[in-house]
């Protein structure tokens, strides 16, 4: 068995150290280790992106990376975007535009969704649907997962357009 | 789903990968953005004894465009091509192509020099890499050399890289004329039933230069010199058309898989190459 390694990651904030073998997925890291189980384990194979988590500004599926590549790196979970007691703008509008039905597929869907908000803050519904390819939702057929992100971009939009 | 155990090791400079792939051999591979030998590791199709991240390696995550040429560096990934306005101008079918490459998650992580080093017959960059006419700089304990992309491939995951060797970086000639990536596949992040990569120079209404290269169509890209000699001193008509894909067909010898039979792999080719000529023509 391979020796195992000190690890430190800043995950929401919080540093986290521990020791772990460096084969450990990331994803179980995350879920088992930490017990930050939004992010969730669908394909385990990079198709469906349940598990995105952002590393260091990457929106990145963490059933494909090694604990040992995150050695250092500064993530973010769907913990750290929202709670029930402070919604995130994605989250309030996935719930009032039902951007969901079973929930497998949400917390990486906005996870990803709140870094493509990031990077183009006034996306087309094009543009939504080609940045969300990474994501695989097999109940709502994304129609009102994209209604969902349109209406947080312009809930999120509204007060910087409010201050110019 | 859990691979076999392994050392990790991140060493930060090119002295440093090159003697741990001295000391560990062939029980070192090399990883950039992991999207490809992760996988294959999971799967445990891939035992890797020694995993050597190239992560904290400085310099390889450059992108140089310059007079006549483009330097990248082997940990620029597909995202940071596509983000990079300079290169687009200067050699846009690598946007074009980047962009038909997995998802955006896979994107952010997939690099070049994993990409065209892996081997792998269905990735993109090898025969987009030979219709550029790039070359791949490799270092080893003896220097560095340049090979070829239109000679590197042997077979499916056998490459002219040396086991001690590791691959840093990819020059490219800037190209002229009309270029066009074309993909067909059964679904986003699957890998290419056909793609074709193609440079076309004009002048006047003659076709004056061609490049075709075609993806995961054999066990390695398939660079077609006579489908591009087909188009050229032609005014890029169906006849001309015809003969290219003709060409072409004779080249690639695809298998039998699940994204369909023989015959129907040759049909998506000769539409894939049509589409990717006819593009790049317009565009010349």
């Amino acid at each position: 068995m391979a020796k195992k390694m000190h690890i430190t990651l800043t995950v929401n904030g919080k540093e986290e150290e521990f020791l772990a073998e460096p084969r450990e997925l990331l994803i179980y890291t995350l879920r088992e280790r930490l017990n930050y189980t939004g992010a969730h384990i669908g394909c385990e194979t990079s198709h469906c992106g349940a598990c995105t988590v952002t590393i260091d500004g990457k929106s990145v599926k963490a059933c494909t990376m090694f604990v040992a590549q995150a050695d250092g790196a500064d993530i973010t979970t769907i913990e750290g975007i929202g709670g029930p007691d402070n919604l995130h703008p994605l989250q309030t509008a996935f719930k009032e535009h039902h951007g969901l039905q079973c929930g497998y597929c949400t917390p990486g869907m906005i996870t990803r969704a709140a870094k493509l908000l990031e990077e183009n803050p006034n996306p087309t519904e094009e543009e939504i649907r080609f940045g969300m390819a990474g994501n695989i939702c097999r109940c709502t057929g994304y129609q009102n997962i994209v209604k969902s992100i349109q209406a947080a971009a312009v809930e999120m939009n509204a007060p910087k357009e409010a201050a110019e | 789903m859990i691979p076999a155990a392994f050392e990790y090791h991140r060493p930060t400079d090119i002295p440093g990968v090159l003697s741990l792939l001295a000391q560990h051999g062939d029980d070192a591979r090399v990883m950039a953005g992991g999207h490809s030998l992760i996988p294959m590791m999971k799967l445990r199709m891939a035992e890797v004894p020694h995993l050597i991240d190239l992560q904290d390696v400085g310099g390889l995550d450059e992108i140089r465009v310059e007079g006549d040429s483009v330097q990248i560096g082997a940990m620029v990934t597909q995202a940071d091509i596509i983000d990079h306005g300079a290169l687009a101008q200067a050699v846009p079918i690598l946007r074009e192509a980047s962009l038909q490459i997995a998802d955006p998650q896979v994107r952010y992580m997939g690099t070049v020099g994993g990409n065209v080093a892996n081997g792998d017959p269905g990735n993109d960059m090898p025969g987009l890499m030979q219709c550029l006419d790039a070359t791949f700089r490799v270092v080893g304990p003896t220097g560095e050399r340049a090979i070829p992309a239109r000679t590197f491939y042997e077979a499916a995951y056998m490459t002219a890289r040396e086991d001690d060797e590791v691959l840093i970086g990819v020059t490219i000639p800037r190209p002229a004329g009309g270029h066009a990536y074309e993909k067909q596949k059964r679904k986003i992040g699957d890998y290419a039933t056909a793609a074709a990569a193609v440079q076309i120079v004009k002048d006047g209404g003659t076709c004056a230069q061609a490049a075709i290269a075609m993806t995961n169509l054999s066990d390695t890209p398939i660079y077609s010199e006579t489908a591009g000699a087909a188009l050229v001193g032609t005014g890029v008509d169906d006849g001309a058309l015809a003969a290219a894909v003709a060409a072409m067909l004779a080249d690639i010898d695809p298998s039998d898989d699940n994204r369909g039979p023989v015959a129907f792999k040759n049909h998506v080719a000769g539409v894939i190459l049509r589409r990717a000529i006819t593009r790049a023509w317009a565009r010349a």
